[in-house]
């Protein structure tokens, strides 16, 4: 019998619809999995009960005959999406007990589309983070190992740690996530995965817990890129509950993945390549130009100034976004409360309490650039330059199609590496943050591993609204990488 | 421009964070180390540039002035730490 | 009509610039689709997006910015394309998000103008600095529990207009004025209740005092003055408190300052208002707000007669005075009940009927015109009654009691009550016959040089006649016999 924890969501639909097996059989044995990876603290929640109820009502609807597009696929929800009935945290103490009462667009989206929920993905507190070590909830641990007898325990990238730990650890089939300067394409690349985030406006962010507003959006981790593709249509579409939803119809992303590249121009902007990248990066990225090449795209160098200023950019206009948007967090009509003597003591005990110090240093700089006497020489100066980066991409988008780096500047690093520093660990987003900062579509697809046996990644960036061209571009990389490395923990499972 | 503790003390009081003496020490090389990596910022040329708030290209899109929500107080209160006859309470807050 | 207060350092000129939180009539709120209704069970008209639940979003209501546009209108102002929503960051318990959401460096709104009537008969411009579209927020109940304070959300995230006055007002009878004609401007235009009771109005008074032609003075803002009368009572008290600090070698200090209409005295909020630093910033869940081509115009073409224009028409065209004109535009209702009336009648004893007769009595019986037992064609058939002398004015207020108890057309209770004025000289001269025959001595007095008496005769005749004799035949004929 098939590895039911090993297949593709396209292979997986097939034998549904074929009854090979059921909803029923393929959750089973992703919960059986989850119970046996504890360990690696994928999730804040598990829902196996739920799970179990959906796959067999799932079941139900493909014998009535009337399933939907991922129908009985057991999926990981990043625990930012908050779920009607189930426990949403954001993986911070000040909403431990929060229920919501209603289903996030996107959530929604993928119960109407037929998947099975396995539970709440564990992921970095509010999002903030670059290595799932920021959870209340304890810090999700990859399921890869270096191959050079270190058995440190590696962080799986931030901040939707959870869900890439779990899609790679197949624990869950594919899983949702949400990138606001890199968190799913950086942990998609650490735990070698296809992870992309969609065009700014493409999915709602309607019932997402708002880290920055500006920047936030959902987008899907799978084990392939035709995965990442069928996720992603079921996650997408107009939402006119978000006013920066985008009234534009969702093409068939999977359909796009029958074209080729040829003649396709893909940008290689030279300002990613910088200082003190370990060699085995710019390598990989060099093979990832060839595949391209020699699927017949024509490579362009390019140049996109700002780059240099993308992250001091973010490191303001989120943390200014964050400051506010995370003012709710009040104790007052949800959420932990650490009573004090009056209104204002409660409101600082429930916040020192309640957040963890990541989130905590966020909302400072926050606060600070947004402070009388700061707005103009931080605040709006970021906006400015955050002009500039965009316009980058505008002029450099008039000359190719899609542009191809890597996705993080270095390989999974060990849990406790790079805390001492909170601008060391921001660093890990250098690749992934500009294409944040102008709304693009971008994913990160695994194309080899470096000399320790980890998953290295490449990023595509593509034009707002041309998810497709980035899926074809990552499909392209994907077939020519040929990459089939499985992390440790479903390897020894197989074993 | 360089933070002090007696910015972070005033920060932690509008972000209404409590903040003991320890912590503001603690925080306050952090703060400065960030604060000093954004100031790069400072070197570009900005002249005649608009800031940009959003990325998206659309205007604000209005709703219909219709009644489509609300009306479920036992949901607005479910997750309430404190409630009473309907209200969500709070301590004593004196004007 | 500047109120200058006489100090001990000379005279004292008030500066007052005032801002005005209105709820804009529409169905639901500006961000959300629950009710906008006042007076529900509490938390009932409340919304995930109202009460702030992680990962809501605001969606901006059609209805609340084309109110905001009408209202600029009406004020004259500039309508600004493009509108930029803000957060204003602060905590307080009733405010769900952590922040308001309003509009800080680009508002609806820009500047614009209105006349403001004063009780001499003069009339004075008051600027307009601005209009913006904010969230109202939720109510604290401080007074129900001796530890606890209780939040009900069903206000909160409801559309208000803040309409923010020029420093052009000179002290608590402008203000009062200024106040009553941006009431009257809302109604007129049904963009906002004006209920101050409900708090459908509300005003923050910001007062400065300087000696005249000096610079501004440091100005203190007074908030909680929920009522036309209490923002007399708190200029009157803050203006003296400010005269007094200065006079006594102190300062103002820029502060808000609380109403307090027990102790009737303001008090300061500085504790509060230290920490203040609103960290204003464009809401990154909203896109710039424009306005879509030919919105304004389409909007001005459904604009009513605005109260200023009104009056200007009825000094203009019925030659009303100015005090008559503003009573009578102050409602829109009332103006146009006027209007009914006047039909073909005189505008200026239609004026005197309306405002001296029909709202004496309804404003003693505390009934709004609407509640009338006197429709404005009844009253009108009144006046057309006497003008063609069908009836006297006397007469005429007899009938018009009537009319107000029964209900009855003029004509009806004339006829019924036999009330038609004696116009037949024969007749009338039959009786002044009887008169003179009656009172010889009088006649003889009268001819003898005692003028006054003609009154007496004049009223004998009236007598007789149950009131119904036309006074003016009366007087004529009266004349003729006795010379
Ligand atoms: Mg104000
Ligand atoms: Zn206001």
């Amino acid at each position: 019998m098939t590895d039911l924890t090993n297949m593709t969501m396209a292979q997986a639909l097939k034998s549904l619809d074929n009854k090979d097996f059921t909803s029923v059989e393929i959750t089973q044995a992703h919960i059986d999995a989850m119970a046996q990876a504890k360990d690696l603290n994928c999730f804040i929640t598990e829902t196996p009960e739920l799970a179990l109820e959906q796959a067999a009502a799932s079941d139900a609807r493909r014998a009535a005959g009337n399933a939907g597009a991922l129908d009985g696929i057991p999926i990981a929800m990043k625990d930012l999406f908050c779920t009607k009935g189930v426990r949403t945290t954001a993986a911070s103490g000040i909403l431990e007990n929060f229920i919501p009462q209603y289903e996030s667009t996107v959530s929604q989206n993928l119960l109407n589309a037929g998947t099975v929920s396995l539970g709440k993905a564990n992921l970095d507190q509010f999002a903030m983070g670059s290595s799932n070590t920021t959870s209340k909830f304890g810090n999700v641990i990859s399921p890869w190992k270096k191959q050079n007898g270190s058995n440190a325990d590696l962080v799986p990238g931030g901040s939707s740690g959870g869900s890439a730990a779990a899609v790679s650890a197949r624990i869950a089939m594919a899983a949702t996530g949400t990138d606001t300067g890199g968190s799913i394409r950086q942990p998609a690349a650490f735990c070698g995965l296809a992870g992309i985030k969609p065009t700014y406006g493409r999915c709602s962010r309607w019932g997402v817990v708002a880290f920055a507003s500006s920047l936030d959006q959902a987008g899907a981790f799978a084990r392939n890129v035709e995965d990442s593709a069928l996720l992603l249509k079921s996650m997408c579409g107009f939402d006119p509950k978000d006013s920066t939803s985008a009234d534009i119809t969702v093409p068939d992303f999977a359909a796009a993945l029958t074209q080729d590249i040829k003649g396709k121009k893909i940008g290689i902007p030279k300002e990613y390549r910088i200082d003190g990248v370990p060699d085995e990066i710019v390598k990989l990225w060099d093979n990832g130009i060839d595949m391209l090449k020699d699927a017949g795209a024509e490579i362009i160098d390019v140049s996109l100034p700002h780059t240099k200023y993308a992250l001091p950019t973010y490191y303001v206009i989120a943390p200014a976004e964050a400051s506010s948007n995370l003012a709710r967090y009040d104790g007052v009509r949800y959420g932990t409360r650490v009573e004090g003597d009056n209104l204002d003591k409660t409101y600082e005990n429930t916040r020192a309490a309640g957040f963890g110090d990541e989130v905590i240093r966020r909302i400072m700089i926050g606060t600070y650039a947004l402070s009388s006497g700061y707005y103009d020489a931080y605040y709006i100066k970021a906006q400015k330059v955050r002009r500039l980066i965009s316009n980058d991409f505008k002029s450099v988008f008039e000359k190719c199609d899609a542009l191809l780096t890597p996705t993080a500047p270095s390989a999974a690093f060990a849990i406790g590496e790079n805390e001492d520093d909170p601008v060391k660990m921001y660093l890990n987003d250098v690749f992934t943050i500009p294409a944040s900062l102008a709304g693009l579509p971008g994913m990160s697809v695994p194309a080899g591993l470096d000399s320790d046996g980890l998953p290295l990644g490449l990023q595509i960036i593509g034009r707002p609204w041309d998810e497709e061209m980035v899926l074809r571009v990552g499909q392209t990389i994907e077939t020519a990488a040929n990459f089939t490395a499985q992390p440790q923990l479903a390897t020894d499972k197989a074993a | 421009m360089s933070i002090t503790k007696k910015d972070v003390a005033k920060v932690a009081n509008l972000a209404r964070i409590k903040m003991d003496d320890a912590k503001l020490e603690a925080l306050l090389p952090q703060l400065t180390n960030i604060i000093g990596f954004v100031e790069q910022l400072s070197e570009v040329d900005t002249d005649n540039v608009e800031p940009l708030a959003s990325v998206v290209d659309l205007n604000a899109r209005l709703r219909e002035d219709e009644v489509t929500d609300g009306g479920y107080p036992k949901e607005i209160l479910a997750n309430a730490p404190e409630e009473l006859e309907g209200y969500f309470v709070v301590p004593k807050v004196v004007e | 009509m500047s109120a200058l207060i006489k100090g001990e350092t000379g005279e004292w000129e008030i500066v007052i610039g005032m801002e005005i939180h209105a709820q804009v009539t529409a169905q639901s709120k500006l961000f959300s689709g629950s009710a906008a209704d006042f007076g529900a069970e509490q938390n009932t008209q409340v919304s995930f997006v109202d009460a702030a639940m992680p990962g809501m979003l605001p969606v901006l209501n059609k209805v609340c910015v084309e109110q905001a546009v009408k209202t600029g209108l009406g004020l004259n102002a500039v309508i600004n394309k493009t509108s930029i929503f803000a957060r204003k960051n602060y905590f307080y318990a009733d405010l769900p998000q952590g922040y308001q959401i309003s509009q800080f460096e680009d508002p609806i709104v820009g500047l614009g103008k209105i006349e403001i009537d004063l009780p001499d008969g003069t009339t004075k411009d008051i600027g307009i600095t601005r209009l913006h579209l904010e969230q109202d927020a939720g109510k604290s109940i401080h007074d129900q529990h001796p530890t606890k304070s209780f939040v009900d959300l069903n206000r909160s995230g409801c559309a208000l207009m803040e309409i923010v006055s020029e420093p052009d007002i000179r002290g608590p009878e402008e203000a009062a004025a200024y106040i009553n004609k941006i009431r009257m401007i809302l109604r007129y235009l049904e963009t906002c209740d004006g209920n101050m009771d409900e708090g459908s109005m509300r005003a923050d008074v910001n007062i400065s005092v300087r000696h005249p032609g000096d610079e501004l003075g440091t100005r203190a803002e007074i908030k909680n003055v929920n009522s036309v009368k209490a923002i007399g009572q708190a200029i009157d008290f803050e203006v003296a408190r400010q005269i007094e600090l200065i006079e006594g070698g102190g300062d103002v200090v820029q502060e808000t300052r609380l109403w307090d209409p027990v102790k009737m005295e303001t008090r300061s909020m500085r504790s509060k208002e230290e920490a203040h630093d609103y960290r204003y910033f464009p809401d990154p869940d909203l896109l710039p707000l424009v306005l879509e081509d030919g919105l304004i115009e389409k909007i001005k073409a459904t604009l009513p007669e605005l109260p200023d224009e009104k009056k200007h028409r009825f000094m203009k065209d019925y030659g009303l005075s100015l005090y008559d004109s503003s009573v009578l535009i102050a409602e829109k209702s009332r103006a146009e009940y006027f209007e009914n009336v006047i039909n073909d009648n005189d505008p200026k004893l239609s004026a005197n009927w309306v405002i001296n007769e029909l709202l004496g009595i309804l404003n003693k019986e505390s009934k709004a015109l609407e509640d009338s037992p006197i429709s404005a064609e009844q009253l009108g058939g009144l006046i057309a009654l006497i003008t063609d002398d069908t009836i006297s004015g006397k007469i005429a207020k007899e009938v018009f009691a009537e009319m107000y108890t029964s209900g009855k057309d003029a004509a009806v209770i004339v006829d019924e009550k036999g009330l038609k004025q004696v116009t037949d000289t024969g007749a009338i001269d039959a009786i002044i016959d009887k008169v003179i025959e009656a009172n010889p001595d009088n006649v003889e007095k009268y001819k003898g040089g005692k003028d006054k008496l003609f009154g007496f005769f004049v009223g004998q005749v009236m007598k007789e006649t149950g009131g119904k004799a036309n006074p003016k035949i009366v007087n004529d004929l009266l004349k003729k016999k006795l010379s």
